[in-house]
């Protein structure tokens, strides 16, 4: 049978594409776009090493030589497809069909080999490795080389966490690349010439980047490795399943890949509109804190003899748990602090079981310093933002402007920060950031730097119109976001400041918290005034709403607003609550750790619900252990409001996630949840649907500011990306790659109190003090910066202060500093 | 009558035929030198093991019988010439074939197959051999790691002169 010739298939240019021939076949590809991803489209695989989509072209390696015609002429030697692109009447002869570009590259890949060291089997890359699999695809069968190969000492630590092996190198420079053009830390480059041309860091400055695990997943060699993962595991015997990050509110896709029930490493998944490929080094490394030894695998129930706690069945633990919850329901009520750190189905079980169990609205996220205008804020506008809506990732790329307010991206959401960068450098966005001083983050988002004095903040918003037309200029453009960070609750009236110039721009509003459960705890209504879905408590309506939907009695649900977390400790700490629930708590991180500790002492029934041992584990009475992320399914809720849904990492191990175990429980007090298991909890969530946005009506001054006085410094401070979390614990490679811990204060601050350079400074207040090293940076006068929760310092528990409050400074003595 | 007689024939028959039975366990059947017996971790001439725990013999076993997981060698505490070590290295006799492909697949040479054939057990758990019980034994001249390279300075010496450096480091301690 013969088939006439259809017409129809001659292909149609459209504006903005170009026609050429590959490998004979007609394609058509938009302009710009590289030879080697249109002959990808095609289903040709050109080999490569430098070739990345996300880095910019280097033709670095000329693995990708392809013979190139233009406009009937051949090009005199073969073209690298990774950095030509496409152009119309183009004919490509890739290898498949040109005998001259195979063998290009065949010459190409014996060359790359000829200093390399083929160790493929100590090698971690072996089994993964695009160089192996590439050299047995396209390269010679063998070498013509029979010199000594060129040897390097074997591995340089480049961090504590990084190892450079020389040897493996191929010079592809994807590293390189990745950290001057993704990340922004040039620390690592190439150094020398000709032959011994190696990649290297600089003598003075280690490899310091908070991305530097992104450099070792995209090495096309084993020339980077991990200290982590350094001779753990083979790809082959390794089970990878996609998982979700823990850490930050950004939601990263991850692949986590583990064997024999161990997590052994995690790399970054690929999700555009998310991480893209990359993921922070916390992200990374940090997963040992779920088999360190303090981790709590049996029901422990204090004994009332001995005063210590004791293992116990889980039966036994629910039982008295619920009859000491129910007891302590009915001498005053109980509180719930279920943490920052849940997936939207655990904090969903917490919700309810505050309310149907404990029936009380007692029950707030909020592990941190936290405000009452920050919880109108939140109910009245971020709980019902979504990617639909609300800021994006891509959104940010897109802004012509990003007003960064009591935000340091790269120390609180890193993922946030490579977009902001990403956007920056694309020249579309400009970035001011509202803060204390020129941070890396500042610098690596070109961004501009609005200073003011820690607590000023919402008073330089109010005054921006007046001090920085052009910035609420570039705000009002279409697209234009402002962030707001978690430190923003330690400042009165910044929300307030923020909402109002949001309405006068126009610009969109993300609030950007820090940890990982945050916005979904706030959604599933975890917090003293709302319900599920962003229903306000006081509604009626509403409550009758979610009252059908449980199930329970009309009216049984609590109408009055509970209280915030320093509400319940207060109440707890006075006796006029009796119990608490305690779910992934650090006291230590709360405002006033002291209060925390008394209300903890205090509390006639304590229930915690922990994977570790802590300080709230110290002094529970029940203490009923749950699953880490990898050991559990459910969902984050990212600080955009997009779902992120994982599965079970490592089935089988035993552990209940947080959710089950509060469905026992709530049946042993006679009250079903129905949150047997993560899918049946968002399957329950999903039926009660979103409430009705209600706005907010946020009306809090901006204090005045007072000068610190004599002696005095205003204290600035965050949380840094790497210190003392307590997912981090069993990572001392990880650790090694955390910023020096030093105070930061102004040249004139620093004569004032005279603090010498290279020096120590002690800060102090009425709780305790702290010495540290002290270095100058543009910081506002007066004002003096510590890290929140690194090393020795620890602002918290040691000063009792946080951002914006006035601290004692001194000179300090070296003595007592263990360095 | 005459087809008793016929099978009282072979009986007499046999009589006179070479005896194929084997007198085991009395008599242990000597092994072709070739034969695929329980596997060995062989040593370096001073007793450092020859296993860098590749797992590249895992990787060949098609019985899923081979279990490693690599280790760092440090300079206090030295297992192996150069940086990789086998930390923990474990065949599940209950699951080997003795098809061999392991010890194809070794590149140092440290998986060999020995001729002992006696694989027999009561129990699961003692078939899953570890790596005390694979281990070669120590010559004279070896040495119980861990310690430090005896035989050179780096791991190319023994991979590369690593016989050289024995039969010298021999001749020596024969000469003192």
């Amino acid at each position: 049978m013969t088939i006439a010739p259809d017409k129809s298939t001659e292909l149609v240019v459209p504006e903005g594409h170009v026609k050429l021939v590959i490998d004979g076949v007609e394609v058509v590809a938009p302009k710009g776009e590289l030879l080697i991803r249109t002959a990808e489209r095609l289903g040709t695989v050109i080999p490569r090493f430098c070739d990345h989509p996300l880095l910019e072209p280097a033709g670095a390696c000329r693995q990708c030589l392809v013979e190139v015609e233009m406009g009937g002429r051949p090009m005199p030697k073969p073209q690298a497809s990774c950095t030509m692109t496409v152009a119309d009447g183009m004919v490509v002869k890739t290898q498949l069909t040109s005998p001259v570009a195979d063998k290009a590259q065949q010459g190409v890949m014996e060359l790359l080999l000829i200093n390399h060291p083929l160790d493929c089997p100590i090698c971690d890359k072996g089994g993964e490795c695009p160089l192996q699999n590439q050299a047995i695809a396209h390269g010679r069968s063998d070498s013509r080389f029979h010199e000594h190969k060129r040897t390097f000492p074997k591995p340089i630590n480049i961090s504590t966490q990084v190892l450079l092996d020389r040897e493996r190198c191929v010079l592809c420079q994807r590293c390189t690349r990745f950290s001057a053009q993704i990340a922004g830390d040039p620390f690592i480059e190439l150094l020398e010439r000709g032959a011994q041309q190696q990649i290297g860091v600089a003598q003075e400055k280690p490899f310091q980047s908070y991305f530097s695990g992104n450099t070792i997943q995209i090495c096309p060699v084993g020339a980077l490795t991990s200290a982590a993962y350094r001779f753990r595991a083979r790809p082959f015997d390794l089970v990878s399943t996609p998982s979700v990050c823990e850490h930050c509110s950004s939601g990263c896709a991850e692949r986590t890949d583990w064997r024999r029930g161990k997590v052994q490493r995690k790399l970054a998944g690929d999700d555009p509109q998310v991480n893209e490929e990359w993921i922070c080094d916390k992200g990374r490394f940090a997963f040992r804190y779920a088999t360190s030894a303090d981790r709590i695998t049996r029901p422990l129930v204090r004994d009332a003899d001995t005063g210590e706690l004791r293992e116990s069945s889980w039966t036994e633990a629910l039982q008295v748990a619920a009859a000491g919850l129910a007891q302590a329901r009915d001498k005053g009520g109980v509180g719930v602090l279920p943490g920052g750190r849940l997936t939207v189905e655990d904090a969903y079980a917490y919700s309810k079981f505050a309310r149907i169990a404990l029936r009380s609205n007692d029950i707030d996220f909020r592990a941190r310093p936290h405000s009452a205008e920050e919880l109108e804020f939140l109910s009245g506008t971020t709980v019902f933002t979504n990617p639909d809506n609300g800021v994006t990732f891509q959104g940010i790329e897109k802004a012509p402007a990003a007003l960064l307010v009591a935000f340091e991206p790269e120390e609180e959401a890193p993922i946030v920060f490579l977009r902001l960068r990403k956007a920056a450098r694309k020249g579309t966005t400009k970035v001011f950031h509202l803060g204390q001083y020129t941070t890396p983050a500042v610098e690596k988002t070109s961004g501009t730097l609005l200073a003011c004095v820690p607590g000023a903040e919402a008073n330089a918003i109010n005054a921006l119109p007046d001090h920085a037309a052009d910035v609420v200029e570039l705000l009002s453009k279409p697209g234009a976001v402002i962030l707001v960070g978690e430190r923003a609750a330690e400042i009165p009236g910044t929300f307030t400041a923020v909402a109002r110039l949001a309405e006068r721009t126009g610009a969109k509003v993300a609030w950007i918290p820090r940890r990982a459960g945050e916005r979904g705890a706030l959604a599933v209504g975890a917090t003293p005034n709302l319900l599920p879905g962003g229903r306000h408590v006081a509604n009626a309506a509403a409550r009758a709403e979610v009252e059908r939907a449980w199930g329970v009695e009309e009216g049984s649900l609590p109408a009055a607003p509970g209280r915030d977390t320093t509400g319940i400790l207060e109440a707890v700490a006075n006796g006029e609550l009796a119990g608490l629930v305690v779910g992934g708590v650090d006291p230590y991180d709360l405002p006033d750790p002291v209060l925390a500790e008394k209300a903890l002492e205090n509390a006639a029934f304590v229930v915690s619900l922990e994977q570790r041992h802590s300080a709230v584990t110290a002094r529970a009475d029940v203490v009923l252990p749950v699953a880490p992320a990898v050991e559990k399914s459910g969902s984050f809720l990212n600080w955009e409001g997009r779902r992120r849904e994982f599965g079970t990492t490592l089935e089988g191990t035993g552990a209940l996630p947080d959710c089950r175990v509060l469905d026992t429980l709530a049946v042993e007090m006679d009250a079903d949840l129905f949150t047997q298991t993560p899918a049946a909890a968002a399957a329950d969530l999903a039926r009660l649907g979103d409430g009705a946005p209600t706005g907010s009506s946020l009306n809090v001054a901006a204090p005045l500011q007072s000068p610190a006085g004599a002696g005095k410094a205003v204290l600035a401070t965050w949380h840094r990306l790497l210190g003392n979390g307590s997912l981090q614990v069993d990572e001392p490679h990880l650790a090694g790659t955390a910023r020096p811990v030093v105070a930061k204060v102004a040249e004139a601050t620093a004569a004032q109190f005279g603090l010498a350079t290279g020096g120590h400074v002690t800060v102090s207040t009425d709780r305790g003090a702290i010495t540290l090293p002290v270095e100058t940076d543009d910081l506002p006068e007066g004002v003096i910066w510590l890290p929140t929760n690194s090393g020795d310092v620890t602002v918290r528990a040691t000063l009792g202060a946080g951002h914006g409050s006035v601290v004692s400074v001194s000179a300090g003595s070296t003595s007592g500093v263990k360095s | 009558m005459f087809e008793s007689l016929k099978g009282f024939g072979v009986t007499f028959g046999t009589m006179f035929k070479k005896v194929v039975t084997e007198e085991y366990p009395e008599v242990k059947k000597v092994t072709a030198p070739r034969f695929h017996g329980r596997h060995q971790l062989n040593r370096h001439p001073d007793g450092l093991e020859k296993c860098v725990g590749c797992e590249l013999c895992a990787w060949a076993c098609p019985a899923d019988a081979i279990f490693v997981e690599g280790g760092d060698n440090t300079e206090e505490a030295r297992f192996s010439p150069g940086e990789r070590y086998g930390a923990d290295y474990q065949i599940n006799y209950l699951r080997c074939i003795g098809c061999g492909l392991c010890i194809e697949a070794c590149p140092t040479r440290s998986l060999t197959m020995t001729n002992e054939y006696e694989l027999a057990d009561d129990n699961r758990q003692d078939l899953i051999f570890t790596k005390e019980d694979l281990l070669a034994p120590l010559l004279p001249g070896m040495e119980q790691p861990p310690h430090p390279m005896r035989l050179g300075d780096n791991e190319q010496d023994y991979y590369v002169n690593g016989p050289q450096l024995a039969k010298a480091a021999e001749t020596k301690e024969a000469g003192a």
